[in-house]
């Protein structure tokens, strides 16, 4: 899992029917010292997270279930909103 | 999952037969602001998209879990036309 922010929304009519109702983000994973690290991508949302907020989120068919039994074609999806974290040096 | 323009179409005659009536589609990834970033990849469209179009690209095994695609040999599937982006930053 990674830690990421959530900088956008996506608006998608025509999709996969299994990607009904399920709301999409768009992500900008970042470094414990809240750097951007890499590329945005889009995540889908199983926990209520909105623009603004500091999230970690899981790769891969992983990403599908929290949707459990549906099975959405997603390959990243926010699974917790971070309250804080703390890193030692 | 990815942010990409269809910019192109592939014909593949001599392929695995569990392909066989499925559209595949030239597509580069883009970051949310429209900017092409990154490579070329041939993905199998699933939603009807067509050449110029912006759409959403699940990749890795769950690509296998968009609709027609089970046991596909895959690792690309286009599953949404993006009407609209909207950032905040």
């Amino acid at each position: 899992m990674q830690l990421a922010r959530v900088v956008g929304d996506v608006v998608v009519t025509r999709k996969d029917d299994a990607l009904t109702g399920i709301k999409l983000l768009i992500i900008q994973p970042l470094t414990p010292e809240r750097e951007a690290a890499g590329r945005t991508l889009v995540a889908v949302d199983a926990v209520g997270a909105g623009v603004g907020e500091e999230v970690f989120f899981v790769r891969g068919k992983e990403a599908s279930f929290p949707f459990y039994p549906a099975e959405p074609p997603v390959d990243a999806g926010i699974v917790g909103i971070v309250d804080h974290w703390t890193v030692e040096r | 999952m990815l942010i990409a323009k269809v910019v192109g179409t592939v014909v593949a005659t001599r392929k695995d037969p569990r392909l066989v009536s499925n559209k595949l589609l030239i597509a580069r990834a883009m970051d949310p602001r429209g900017k092409a970033e990154g490579n070329y990849l041939v993905a199998v469209d699933t939603v009807d998209a067509g050449v110029g179009e912006t759409v959403l690209i699940v990749s890795g095994s769950s690509a296998r879990m968009a609709s027609g695609l089970k046991d596909c040999p895959v690792d690309a599937a286009i599953v949404g036309i993006i009407d609209a982006i909207e950032m905040n930053e």
